[in-house]
This record gives structure tokens, sequence and C-alpha cells, in this order.
């Protein structure tokens, strides 16, 4: 059975509005997309939608009481929540580098979350 | 870092705009490139904006404030920026005189050559959009709950409402869901929303939290600290419409109702500002009404992205290089007239070298005591006399001149000064 969703795209600041004809899990159409990332953000989005993440950790020492994080790769979804728990149980020792690894391949999902920032002792 | 007393480019803050108008002031040409920051590490306020969505235009990655931020902070330090850090400037003169303080370095007075300003906006406050009922503890702007949850590490409450729908609110909607608070609602005045939409699809739908277009808050409720609001909602004119009152507890108001240029120092320094925008009227090479003293990014108006903020500091640091560069060469050729031995004053004070090559130069001066008997008024550089005039006596009261002629451009133009002393003949 073919129906028709509105989407918002998300892949960038213009948020175009898509229009996708899915029939279950499957994309068969997108329209209204002004760029090649909205067809993949639609087809991303009906069978596997995720998001990036961006939170902070712990850090002891460091000049600042915490360093923000974010996900290399969009995680799926669902897993946000659970990731951020994973995130919570984390205290790096400064000085914390830009760029480095915080949790590598969170929950098997393949991405790992890295130091947004360097964070230099206090 | 030993101050010095003169700058080509000194930048008054180091967010997106700043760092971006020091490192092009400096690639452009400018020796001596200052920021004067008050925060104790350059960045500004991307340093708080840990989401990602920033870069996209200017590095084609999605990356986090900090790290955007971080890429220029090491870059202005790679080509040799000077930083001030929690230093507050005071003051602005349209002759581009700056009068800062800080702990470290007390009250300091610098000239520079070129100014940038990059002060960046300011959020509107609760004074300013007038709401009404008590006022205790709990209303916060979005951007300072967002400094203390992503940099100092507090939470502002656990149950949230938030009035407004610009990007910040959306965004710490989401950011205080992920620490476990609960946001009870996003009030919006507007029948539209008013930050981007993709902050609507990930930072509101993606959590369920509500959105209420065309509402807005009655009252605020609580004496020591925030226990509800009143919401309500509005008809086209903003006029509350009766029966819609709702109240909604909570321990927090966050507000994201819009941002301001922040200009105090510009217009101290006579720089003339648009109503509109709140920022400074600017030409092209975003240079203000105020020779010398350009402006970048959210000072000038609010951006939608930091790429085009940066694009703007580009722009203005490399015209404001320009501009101290051709200052330069005119100091080059501009000495003073220094009053010697029985002088007062000389007019001019200082003379360009340039014109005496095609041109003669009257100085005229007054001494300062008689001389009743035959004297020379002699015009030297350091030891070498380059001209001098007889007169029979000089008084207070009489002026006299010597005129520098083009016979004299050659020992002239080595000068770094010129002295006039009156001497007995």
């Amino acid at each position: 059975m073919e129906e028709i969703q509105k989407l918002i795209c998300i892949s960038c600041p213009k948020g175009c509005t898509l229009e996708v004809t899915v029939d279950g899990d499957t994309v068969v159409k997108v329209s209204g997309e002004t760029c090649k990332k909205g067809v993949d953000y639609a087809e991303k989005e009906i069978s596997d939608p995720r998001r990036m993440i961006a939170t902070t950790v712990r850090v002891k020492n460091g000049f600042h009481p915490l360093v923000p994080v974010y996900s290399l790769q969009p995680v799926p979804k669902p897993l946000i929540q659970d990731v951020l728990k994973e995130l919570r149980k984390v205290e790096l020792t400064a000085p914390v580098v830009q760029g480095s690894v915080v949790l590598e391949n969170v929950l098997d999902t393949g991405v790992n979350i890295i130091a947004s920032r360097d964070m230099p002792k206090s | 870092m030993t101050l010095k007393t003169v700058y080509d480019v000194v930048v008054i803050g180091s967010g997106p705009g700043g760092l971006a108008a020091a490192v092009a002031a400096k690639k452009e040409g400018a020796q001596d490139v200052l920021i004067i920051e008050r925060d104790v590490e350059l960045g500004g306020i991307l340093l708080q904006c840990i989401h990602n969505g920033f870069g996209l235009e200017t590095f084609k990655e999605d990356l986090p404030g900090p790290t955007y931020a971080e890429r220029f902070v090491k870059e202005a330090q790679a080509v040799g920026v000077e930083v001030l850090l929690d230093t507050m400037v005071l003051d602005i003169t349209s002759q581009r005189k700056i009068y800062a303080a800080s702990k470290r370095n007390g009250f300091i007075e610098i000239e520079s050559r070129s100014i940038v300003l990059a002060m960046g906006c300011r959020e509107r406050t609760r004074p300013q959009i007038r709401i009404p009922g008590s006022r205790p503890a709990g209303v916060y702007t979005a951007g300072t709950a967002q400094r203390w949850v992503n940099v100092e590490g507090y939470m502002p409450g656990n149950r949230v409402v938030i009035l407004g729908s610009g990007d910040i609110g959306m965004i710490m909607a989401r950011r205080l869901t992920f620490e476990g608070a609960k946001v009870e609602r996003v009030l919006e005045v507007m029948d539209y929303l008013t930050g981007l939409t993709r902050n609507y699809v990930q930072c509101l739908l993606d959590f369920d939290i509500p959105l209420q277009l065309r509402h807005t808050i009655k009252r605020v409720i609580g004496n020591e600290h925030v226990e509800g609001i009143e919401a309500v909602q509005v008809d086209a004119k903003w006029n509350v419409i009766p029966g819609s009152e709702e109240v909604i507890p909570c321990d927090t108001l966050l507000l994201s109702v819009g941002l301001i240029p922040e200009n105090e120092l510009s217009r101290k320094a006579g720089v003339i500002l648009d109503p509109i925008t709140g920022g400074p009227v600017v030409d092209d090479n975003f240079q203000t009404n105020v020779n010398g003293i350009f402006a970048a990014g959210n000072v000038v108006h609010v951006y939608d992205l930091v790429d085009w903020v940066t694009e703007a500091g580009y722009q203005a640091g490399k015209c404001a290089a320009a501009h101290a560069i051709e200052m330069r060469k005119k100091e080059h050729h501009l000495i003073p007239l220094i009053a010697g031995d029985n002088v007062r004053y000389i007019v001019p004070h200082m003379l360009d070298k340039r014109n005496l090559e095609s041109s003669e130069i009257r100085l005229q001066m007054r001494v300062s005591k008689p001389v009743e008997q035959p004297v020379w008024l002699e015009v030297h550089d350091k030891n070498n006399l380059i001209t001098r005039r007889a007169e029979r006596y000089v008084r207070p009261g009489e002026m006299v001149t010597v005129v520098l002629k083009p016979d004299h451009f050659s020992e002239v133009e080595k000068a770094e000064s010129l002295t006039i002393d009156v001497v007995p003949r």
C-alpha cells in the first residue's frame, strides 16, 4: 500500500519540505527536495532514522568541569537515550584534545563519540 | 606578551566575526593585530553552542560550535594574532583610542590605526518584553541556561517552559531533555516559527515537546522561585483571548525572544546605528561612518549562519588592514615639528615631507621670551642644519616665520623630526 508522508529535511538550514511516497519501509518517490541530500535523508528517515548527538561529559582537573562531545556520524534515533546514558558514565581527565575518541563504537553502532574541543588543565 | 601602545588593527571580541577579522587582517599584511576578549578564552558564544550544524558552507562539514571556533583560534595563533583575555573594553573614541581594564594589566590605553567591532549580540531579557506577574528566581534567557548546562555544569531546573521559538530556545529544549529535564511547552506569540524548521523537527518533534503558536505568557507565578506560568492564546494583534488561559506548573522559564546587536561601545565612538538592525550603518567594506572603525558579524545584524559571520569578518578584517597600511604610509611621511630653544610653539605641528617636493611650507611660531639682539631661527634635523633665517630681534608678541623650500627636500626627506631653535647670532 503506497502512502504519502510529509517530512522536513534536516540536512541543512534550508529545511526543505519533502513529499515522500512510501510502500511500507521502502521509499517509492521523493519530491520537494532542492538537492540530493533530500532524497538520501528521506530514504534514511523512513527506514532507519538517525540523529547527530551533541552533549557533554565530565572532565577532571579541566579548565571547565565539562567537555563537549559529539557523534562523528548520526546514531539510530531510538538509541539516543541509551547513548546519553553511556556518556553519563564517562569521566575524562584533562588535558583533552579536540577530536580524541571519548567512546569508541558506542553501543555497537559503529559510531565514535569524539571531543568537540581541547580542554586544557585548570 | 608585551602590550604595544599602537596597533595596526584591534578587534573587539573573539567570536567567529572577530576571529575571522583578526586572521584576515594579519594575512592582508597588518603588522600588529590584537584581539581584546572579555571572557577567559577565545571563541565567544560558539563555545556554548555544543550542537552541530556549523561550518556546512565554510568547511563543507557538520561541526559543533566549539570545533568551529577552535579552527579559527588555532589559525589566529598560527598567523601571530596577539590576544588580551579577561579584558573589558570600557570606551572607544572616534580617534580610535581604546580604554580597557583587566585584573592582570589594570587600566590600559591603546591606539589603533583600525578597529574592528565584533561584540556580537545580546539576548532580549524579561524587562524588554514586559511579562506580567511576580519576579521570582527561575526566569532566564535561553543563552544563560545554555552557558550553565554546556560549559559550567549546572541545570537551571527540572520542569521547563520556553517562551519564544527562536533557535536557541528550541536547541535548549532538546538539550535540557537530554539532561533529564521535562520541557512542558514552547510558546510562540507569532503564528509562525521564528527559528529554523530543522530545529523544530530535531529539537521539538523528535522529543514530543509541544509547540503552541499564537500563545504567550499572561503571568509568572511564584514568590521566591517560579512555580508555574499562565499561558494564554492571543489574536493577530496579540490581544489575549479570554477563557484560553492555562496554568502550566514549572520551575524554570526560559526566554528565546530575539537578539539585539550589542553596540554600547560603537555609540561611544560616534558610530551611527541603523534603528532597524540596531547595528552600525556600514559600507561594502564594513566600515562605519567613523574613519577606520569597521564592524563585522552579529554586531551589525543578527545572522542565521555562523558561516556568513565568518565571511563578513574576513571582509572587515581585510579592509581594516588595508586602512591601517595606508595610514602607516602616511605616518611614514608625516614628521613632527619640535619647538626647541626659546620657541613656544610652531604651526603646523607636523608636516608631510612629500609636499615639500613641489611647494614651499611656511612654519610660523612664537618665541618664549624676548631677545633684543640679532638671532638665528635655525631648522635642524638633529645636528644637521637644514636652513636658517636671520632676525634683528625676537619678541613673543611678534610672530616669526621660516620657510622650507623644495631645495631643502633632499635633506628633510631623511629626517624623522625637525627642531627649530632661536639662538644668538
